[in-house]
């Protein structure tokens, strides 16, 4: 029953590992918001914001390698971007023999580039931050308190569930059975509904054991994370240089009279 | 001296209907070791979920340390009363062993440093300081069942009660808890069907069958009273006699 949620997170120690969670998860949200405002046609700004990447990369030292491999998430997004410039309507180029519609480029490169980068620095995030320490961030930016406890809770039981489904399904073999068609669908839905039982009547028995530790509707704040001006500030560094890119290009651009 | 815990005339039934104690009386003085013995279904859990409030009596009452449980005593008498819940993956819901014993005494105001000592102090109690930053579905059940001992020492409750500790335990498992909790300087009331458990731990034991106390007195008179054990479904272990 290894934990293989957890596999996002690189153990270390660097200064980006130290900042309080709250401070990244606002550095990155803030970070992704500049990246959307900025118009797909400024090339140079998307460039620089990859750099910006790898620079929080270096500094918390997380190998390119282990970024690309988390990237496979993105893998949706991408089959969806290629196959606009062949659906899409409008001007068409030919590239290669091959008729595409050029909004439709337009399109696939902005939603490439976009998500790319979000994805990166939200891979950065959670590898440099616990599953956790990341819910306590989300408590600490005030997102809804009931949402994050739900969050914590799959953390804390997912192996345990998942030990329950594999033991139920043990109990099943065991007794000569296999899942191999249709037919056995009944079967496996019941062995579901099972384990749905299974873990309602464990949240119960848990609220009953919080309730008995002095539970009163909130989680107590157990590490003190405010953080001090100075790693707000470090966080800032990230979504603030993006920011600066983004004015700065539009005023040269603005001066130089282009639109 | 106040007892520790003292129950009069309990009587409790179900929403449904189902009466499950009939009038129980007990009282267990402080730094005493109990035993609560009783076949399935006698009413132990029923009995025990009265002991913090979690249920509410239908008659009678539970008075710990001199404080009667009502509705507005609640969060003091969970204070005093640690619960020790039978699977350790009900009472461990935090995502790490330090999370999870803080959250008590968390509860209860303390900050900082202050819980962080506690922590550590109700962590070497039960000998698991090691494991304070690892999540607790990556240690072995006996290890478990330590830390959930040590969620409820943390709060530095005036009685612990243990909801059959030595079940699902290996034979090592079973004697580092016994060490823990003999170490240990608190009342303790225990309920077990693990009646070697029971003469090992505790002077005294009682008989809870159906939803009354049947019999209190020192638990090596009780268990060498075959007819007394028969008479409520209890049996020692093939072999086993009372030394
Ligand atoms: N939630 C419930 N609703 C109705 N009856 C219950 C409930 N829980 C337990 N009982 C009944 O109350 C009696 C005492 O149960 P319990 O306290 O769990 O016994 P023990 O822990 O000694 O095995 C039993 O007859 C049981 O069936
Ligand atoms: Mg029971």
């Amino acid at each position: 029953m290894s934990a293989g949620h957890h596999q996002l997170y690189r153990a270390g120690d660097t200064p980006v590992h130290r900042l309080p969670p709250q401070c990244k998860l606002a550095a990155v949200a803030v970070f992704a918001l500049v990246v959307v405002a900025t118009p797909r046609e400024w090339f140079a700004a998307f460039g620089a914001y990859a750099l910006l990447l790898a620079g929080v990369a270096v500094t918390a030292r997380v190998p390119a390698g282990s970024v690309l491999r988390r990237m496979v998430i993105e893998i949706p997004f991408v089959l969806f971007a290629l196959a606009i410039p062949f659906i899409g309507t409008g001007e068409r180029v030919q590239v290669a023999g091959l008729s595409l519609s050029l909004p439709g480029l337009w399109a696939a490169w902005n939603i490439l580039a976009k998500a790319t980068l979000g994805v990166v620095a939200s891979i950065l995030l959670a590898a440099t931050t616990e599953p956790r320490m990341l819910l306590l961030g989300a408590r600490r930016l005030r997102l809804p308190p009931m949402l994050v406890q739900i969050a914590m809770f799959m953390l804390r039981y997912m192996d345990v569930i998942l030990e329950e489904m594999r033991r139920m399904r043990v109990a099943r073999e065991s007794r000569g059975f296999t899942a191999r068609d249709a037919r056995h669908i009944p079967v496996v839905a019941r062995s579901a509904g099972a384990l749905f039982i299974r873990s309602y009547e464990r949240g119960e028995r848990v609220h009953l054991a919080m309730l008995s530790r002095g539970y009163t509707g909130s989680m107590p704040v157990i590490q003190d994370l405010t953080p001090s001006a100075g790693q707000w500030l470090l966080a800032g560094t990230l979504p603030g240089a993006a920011l600066a890119l983004l004015l700065g290009t539009w005023g040269l651009r603005a001066m130089w009279g282009m639109s | 001296m106040t007892a520790s815990l003292e129950v009069d005339r309990l009587a409790y039934a179900y929403p449904d209907g189902t009466q499950a104690l009939f009038g129980v009386d007990l009282r267990i003085e402080r730094g005493e070791r109990v035993a609560l013995l009783g076949p399935n279904g006698a009413g132990k859990t029923t009995l025990v979920m009265h002991l913090n409030g979690i249920l509410t009596a239908g008659h009678g009452t539970v008075t710990v340390a001199g404080l009667p449980v009502s509705k507005d005593s609640l969060k003091e008498i969970r204070r005093r009363v640690g619960l020790v819940f039978q699977d350790p993956d009900d009472q461990l819901f935090m995502p790490t062993v330090r999370d999870d014993v803080a959250f008590g005494p968390a509860n209860l105001g303390l900050r900082g440093e202050e819980l962080q000592q506690r922590v550590k102090d109700a962590l070497t109690r039960v000998g698991m300081l090691e494991a304070i930053d690892r999540p607790p579905h990556h240690l072995s059940f006996g290890q478990r069942r330590r830390v959930a001992v040590a969620t409820v020492l943390a709060m530095e409750p005036e009685i612990l009660v243990l909801d059959e500790p030595s079940s699902n335990l290996d034979p090592a498992s079973r004697r580092e808890l016994a060490e823990i909790l003999r170490s240990l300087d608190v009342t303790v009331l225990m309920v077990t069907h693990d009646l070697p458990y029971a003469l090992e731990l505790c002077e005294r034991s009682l008989i809870l069958s159906g939803g009354v106390i049947a019999a209190d007195g020192p638990t090596r008179t009780i268990l060498s009273d075959a007819a007394l054990l028969a008479g409520h479904r209890l049996e020692l272990p093939y072999g086993f006699t009372v030394p």
